[in-house]
């Protein structure tokens, strides 16, 4: 199996999973009770003003002639325009997508970067304190409602401490970095300016950390049970017999090997942060796809949900894709097969 | 005479265990000496394996207890040898090659790396040159397209293949002291006898002794100089080869021979013999092949020692006292 063949079928998957989606949403938002050209017109409009604008927004058509329309769109990277912003969905998702995206990815960083070593550590210190103190961990951060623990993070370095700031993506005074990647701390160090990247740092941290914990756990002991299995394995005892250290025996041997399975996990891991920084955001007044989604659900606004329905379903499809890409990078038998 | 390359006394290993200790080795004293090829034979569970792996500290830390006994690798003790010593010893001096070829390599690095890395651990050889010495091992052991194996995985050689690697990689740095746990078990018959045959080769010619583990007393009564025959974690008899299968002085052995049939294959594993070995959680305090012994008797509750039974030749079993006293 070579790469081009894995990028080949999950594109033609992901053409198959974006028309479910699309079909789907769709379908969903046209059942939902209410009349968008209302919404739009207001309170006030005369029914000739609401006729007029629902023809030019085509929602005078039968519904399978929106779709068509709809998805004529799409492929060109139109997604209309949002009811409630006024803006093109696509200039909406281009600021709200990155700003989810940066605190998934740092709370993924977060999980990888501690859960990692505590994993390898609850390994080779197996039934050793360290191990236990892995396994309260895990237990803690798979049942910590993640709201609870944010406003408890909030309350401890906002509240009593003063450290951190307690919602929001930058300190207002700033002035904002030009947009390059829609990433605050990469584009605030593009841009040179180290006060606003330190104040991006500072207010990614607690969302951040309330968003990875749970994964962290997850990860630790992912990895933990990978490392166990590699470490019994027998070429590890042909490694000791070439006389490798105990240090390059775990790091240079068996980590490598065990990270083979845990690539899984973190994907997952990747698009549940995703997912569950829908509700992180609200607690931290974080400007992402999550308040921006609940805000044109509740306004009726289906261009704008079904935009972000669409870019989520993208986004996992991608992350399968960069996984099996991964996984073959990093394992020859999966290279030779088929 | 020069030190022996590895001299065990009175080595007894336990593994702790919820329903008790399980006392796999049980005083066992064993010498190779230089150039010497040392046999150990025995039923499955009879400790060759944790008896070899204990002497190269290859056991897993944690899962069991060494009580009593000491080991000397090449005259020096290696309870006071540090971990970094006993690295440098491990893969330099001392080899050691397992029975599984299939899983004896990390599964997703090249051959290549795999024997560059002992190698550089332990010459001075970098680059091109290390390379050089992995593609010289491969051709000693008969492997032609050494240059295009140094690129392969393990999942792409069939398993003499893999074991002929690894024996070359095990004679990387020319050790002194080589433990071929079962090297061939898992290969089949044909390839077993020429990997037998490189092994052999290769430690007569660069005069490395050899401590070879084997079920296979044919293999044995071939290849080795002196054999020890072990039971149940101690060793029963042992002496010249030719001695000890030829006129075996202690039962087991004895009753190890008769069990092979006539037309055995060369390959064929040990031959059962009626019974099963002791519980090791709870050893016998005499003879350990008292059940299943047809000379047994009142004598055989206390435990026999190795005694001489002929010149070289040593059987702890208290039927032979008696004859010979
Ligand atoms: N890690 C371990 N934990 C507990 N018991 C063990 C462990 N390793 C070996 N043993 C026990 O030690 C005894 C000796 O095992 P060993 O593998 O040395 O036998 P062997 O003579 O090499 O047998 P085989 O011919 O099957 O390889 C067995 O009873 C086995 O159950
Ligand atoms: S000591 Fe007794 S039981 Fe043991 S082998 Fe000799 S005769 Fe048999
Ligand atoms: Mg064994």
């Amino acid at each position: 199996m070579s790469f081009l063949n894995v990028i080949r079928r999950r594109l033609m998957f992901l053409i198959l999973v974006l028309f479910g989606v699309t079909v789907i949403t769709f379908t969903i938002s046209n059942l939902i009770p209410g009349d968008p050209a209302r919404m739009i017109a207001g309170d006030r409009a005369t029914p000739e003003i609401v006729q007029n604008i629902r023809e030019d927004l085509g929602l005078d058509k039968p519904l399978p002639v929106q779709y068509l329309r709809y998805l004529e769109g799409v492929v060109q990277g139109d997604f209309g325009n949002s009811i409630r912003t006024r803006r093109p969905v696509l200039e909406d998702l281009r600021i709200f997508f990155p700003a989810t995206l940066e605190l998934a990815l740092t709370a993924l960083f977060f999980a990888t970067a501690l859960g990692i070593p505590l994993g390898v550590a609850s390994a080779v210190w197996k039934d050793k304190p360290i191990d236990h103190f892995v396994r309260v961990i895990a237990v803690t951060g798979i049942s910590t409602p993640a709201f609870w623990l944010g406003l408890l993070v909030i309350l401890l370095f906002y509240g009593n401490l003063g450290w951190l700031p307690s919602g929001g993506r930058i300190d207002p005074s700033l002035e904002m970095p030009t947009r390059v990647t829609g990433f605050l701390m990469i584009d605030s160090l593009l841009a040179g300016d180290f006060q606003a990247f330190g104040s991006a740092l500072k207010h990614i941290l607690l969302p951040a950390f309330t968003l990875g914990f749970v994964h962290l756990g997850v990860v630790a002991r992912q990895v933990r049970a990978a490392m166990l299995e590699e470490l019994q394995q027998d070429y590890i005892r042909t490694a000791k017999a070439n006389g490798l250290s105990r240090f390059k025996v775990v790091f240079t041997e068996a980590l490598p090997n065990a990270m083979i399975p845990s690539i899984t996990v973190l994907g997952l891991a990747l698009g549940d942060l995703l997912y569950g920084a829908v509700l992180t955001e609200t607690v931290f007044a974080w400007p992402g796809m999550g308040a921006y989604v609940v805000n044109s659900i509740q306004a009726l606004d289906f261009p704008a949900v079904m935009g972000f329905t669409v870019v989520v379903s993208l986004a996992y499809v991608l992350i399968n894709l960069a996984v099996d890409l991964i996984y073959m990078a990093v394992d020859p038998r999966i290279r030779e097969v088929s | 005479m020069a030190d022996p390359v590895l001299k065990i006394d009175g080595l007894e290993v336990l593994f702790p265990g919820f329903a008790g200790d399980v006392h796999a080795v049980n005083g066992v004293d064993l010498d190779v000496q230089p150039g010497e090829i040392v046999g150990l034979v025995g039923e499955s569970g009879s400790a060759k394996s944790v008896t070899a792996m204990t002497a190269l500290g290859l056991l897993p830390t944690g899962a069991f207890r060494q009580s009593a006994g000491t080991i000397s690798i090449l005259g020096r003790d290696v309870a006071t040898m540090s971990e970094r010593e006993m690295n440098k010893l491990r893969g330099g001096d001392v080899a050691m090659i397992f029975q599984e070829p299939q899983t004896a390599l990390n599964p997703t690095k090249t051959i290549g790396k795999q024997m560059l890395r002992v190698i550089e651990l332990h010459s001075d050889l970098r680059g091109m040159a290390a390379r050089d010495r992995a593609i010289e091992l491969l051709k000693d052991m008969r492997i032609n397209d050494a240059e295009e194996i140094l690129g392969r995985y393990p999942f792409e050689l069939s398993g003499g293949m893999r074991q002929r690697i690894l024996i070359g990689m095990a004679f990387a740095c020319s050790p002194k002291l080589l433990v071929a746990d079962e090297p061939t078990t898992a290969l089949d018959v044909t390839v077993q006898r020429q990997v037998l045959q490189l092994l052999h080769a290769k430690a007569r010619q660069t005069g490395a002794s050899v401590l070879f583990i084997s079920h296979d007393l044919a293999v044995i009564s071939q290849f080795c100089d002196r054999i020890y025959v072990m039971y149940a974690g101690r060793v029963v008899e042992s002496g010249p080869a030719q001695k000890v299968l030829g006129n075996p002085q202690h039962p087991y052995t004895a009753a190890l021979i008769e069990a092979l049939p006539e037309d055995a294959d060369p390959g064929a594993p040990l031959a059962s013999i009626p019974g099963t070995v002791p519980n090791l959680v709870n050893p016998p305090k005499g003879c350990a092949f008292q059940a299943r012994c047809r000379h047994a008797h009142a004598a055989c509750d206390s435990r026999p020692v190795l005694t001489d039974v002929g010149s070289k030749h040593q059987a702890a079993c208290w039927l032979r006292e008696e004859i010979s006293a």
